[in-house]
């Protein structure tokens, strides 16, 4: 049994201009200690996809699934106490921009240790010691100090530090990342990415990588979701993605990378559209 | 030879913040004593990361932000800013800035957006002017229906073809692209990527093309320059800078460029199981 189990999830949002479905009718499966990549470009639903896991939506979202189990318990179905017990906790997300989830008017130390606080009944010495680990574990090594500074007086990269400290602070099962380094310069990036991957690997972890970037996929994953619009395009083990691809859209993908340029041209993705500017698999 | 195009010789920019009663006032060096040659129909790269003096640098040379030492020269003629810039030094250096939002005015339609320069520079009449903004537009890729559309009715690559338009109109010397395919999805980028070569082709257009992303910059560009805290570590041609990194902060950027190849995935699942 995978640990999430999702069969069939669709998310419309009630717009101005009618119903508009961001995610249509997406299978995800993820297993304890993998890392799964869902890939696509800006729009095709990634992000809210997965709030609909954490139930972060807002009121004008509907959701719909045949199937959203969280080891065997259904999401969907489930009281709100017990979901609270599951979401933040066994699963936590590092959302998008990281300067922006962290509170500028909270030092870090009290934003993580209300997380402990909350999730985990720990206060006053006990959760400043287990945050100044958790920052630790994060490779924060002043961590005794960095408690009593705010955001701003840090910069992306280590905000982002935080921001992984405080969603694995209760050991969750499963981590999703929401584009965790797209803010961040390449030397950063890389050592966010090992971070992430070496954490994974050595709390047992499943992870959930969500991203834009190819070159992200390739340095992480060990499975890949390809979507487009709300569609799942494709789905491999990393290394048959890039090697044989079979949908369309990923062929077009790897095709626009600069460093796949063929002769003095890029391919782009309209030149693999149908000629409705649909994409077929 | 030929007269460069753009020249740059120990070019500086000091920026200082006022102290207050508990500051010191403090000076920042964003720049320091950078100087290069820039041939017509070329493309420079800058590449380094945020906060190396990328923006600084871009705007010094278009002449935008006065240099705090140093002197730059255009098409052969030394900037003698103090006297201020004329108009028609000022058309020759363009920028297209990475966020296409950011750089439209909302309330102006596409076609008087191009058109603008050429009235604010020219003594064209309103039909040549017209003309020539929509003989811009097609050329970038856009359509005529485009023409009487406002910037909010676009797509972020779709600005960014406008803004490229509107800074080609003048014919400018050479044009500063500062992180122009960096707020873009792939897709995109590769279709602004494939324009600025086919511009480059047809017009012998001269670029400065500042990234943080070595794989564009490895596609685009002739030369290199790698800026790290203001200076200048490694400057080269692409090959030699790709194949030959000589300094230390340049084979740590390529060691942190994520690899997409297929040896490269392999090897990592390779450590990966062996772990
Ligand atoms: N609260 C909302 N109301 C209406 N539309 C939304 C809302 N949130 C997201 N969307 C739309 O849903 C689509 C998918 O968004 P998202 O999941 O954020 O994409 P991404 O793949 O970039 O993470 C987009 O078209 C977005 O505009
Ligand atoms: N207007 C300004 N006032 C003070 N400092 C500035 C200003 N613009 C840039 N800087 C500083 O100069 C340095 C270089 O910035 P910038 O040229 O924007 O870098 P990049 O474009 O490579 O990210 C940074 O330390 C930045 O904080
Ligand atoms: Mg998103
Ligand atoms: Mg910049």
């Amino acid at each position: 049994m995978a640990m999430l189990e999702i069969k069939n999830l669709t998310v419309a949002f009630d717009t101005a201009a009618g119903l508009f479905k961001a995610v249509d009718g997406i299978d995800v499966s993820v297993d304890g200690r993998e890392v799964l990549a869902i890939v696509g470009e800006s729009g095709s639903g990634k992000s809210v996809a997965m709030l609909a896991v954490m139930g972060l939506l807002p009121a004008t979202a509907t959701v719909t699934a045949d199937v959203m189990n969280f080891e065997g318990k259904d999401l969907l179905a489930m009281p709100a106490n017990q979901k609270r017990a599951i979401i933040g906790k066994e699963i936590a997300m590092i959302f998008q921009e990281p300067i922006a989830s962290l509170n500028p008017c909270f030092t870090i130390g009290f934003q993580i240790e209300e997380v402990l606080n909350q999730h985990m009944g720990l206060r006053g010495n006990a959760a400043r010691q287990r945050a100044v680990e958790l920052l630790q574990m994060v490779g924060i090594t002043d961590g005794a100090e960095r408690l009593g500074a705010f955001p701003h007086q840090m910069s992306g990269g280590q905000c982002q530090r935080v921001m992984i400290a405080m969603a694995i602070a209760c050991d969750p099962k499963l981590l999703i990342a929401d584009e965790p380094t797209t803010a961040l310069d390449v030397t950063i990036q890389k050592q966010i990415l090992d971070l992430l991957v070496s954490l994974q690997d050595r709390y047992g972890m499943a992870l959930i990588m969500i991203t834009h970037d190819m070159g992200v996929v390739a340095e992480t994953a060990d499975r890949v979701i390809v979507q487009y619009k709300g569609n799942k395009m494709e789905e491999a083990d990393v290394l048959s993605l890039f090697e044989n691809p079979q949908s369309n859209y990923t062929r077009a993908l790897l095709s626009a990378l600069p460093e796949n340029a063929v002769g003095d041209r890029l391919p782009t993705v309209a030149d693999f559209e149908d000629t409705d500017g649909g994409m077929s698999r | 030879m030929s007269v460069p195009v753009l020249e740059v010789k120990n070019l500086r920019r000091d920026y200082v913040s006022s102290g207050g009663p508990f500051r010191p006032a403090k000076v920042v060096h964003a720049v320091k004593d950078v100087s290069f040659t820039l041939e017509k129909g070329k493309t420079l790269a800058v590449v380094g990361e945020s906060g190396c003096g990328k923006s600084t640098l871009a705007r010094m040379i278009t002449l935008i932000d006065q240099q705090t030492s140093g002197e730059i020269i255009v098409d052969g003629a030394t900037v003698e800013a103090r006297h201020g810039v004329s108009a028609a030094l000022r058309r020759k250096v363009q920028i297209v800035f990475q966020n296409p939002y950011g750089s439209l005015n909302p309330r102006q339609k596409i076609g008087s957006v191009l058109a603008e320069p050429l009235l604010l520079n020219t003594s064209m009449s309103p039909a040549e002017r017209r003309d020539k903004a929509m003989t811009m537009l097609l050329k970038v890729g856009l359509q005529e229906e485009h023409f009487n559309r406002y910037p909010h009715m676009f797509s972020g690559g779709q600005r960014q073809r406008i803004a490229i338009a509107r800074a080609l109109m003048l014919n400018p010397s050479f044009l500063v692209l500062d992180e122009p395919v960096s707020a873009l999805d792939l897709s995109v980028q590769a279709q602004i990527l494939n324009l600025l070569k086919d511009l480059q082709d047809e017009f012998g257009l001269t670029f400065v093309f500042i990234s943080h992303d070595l794989s564009v910059v490895r596609y685009i560009a002739d030369e290199v320059m790698v800026m790290y805290f203001g200076e200048v570590v490694e400057h080269g041609s692409r090959d030699a800078v790709f194949e030959d990194p000589q300094h230390d902060y340049t084979r740590t950027l390529f060691a942190a460029t994520p690899r997409t190849d297929i040896s490269s995935i392999k090897a990592r699942l390779a450590r990966k199981s062996a772990a």
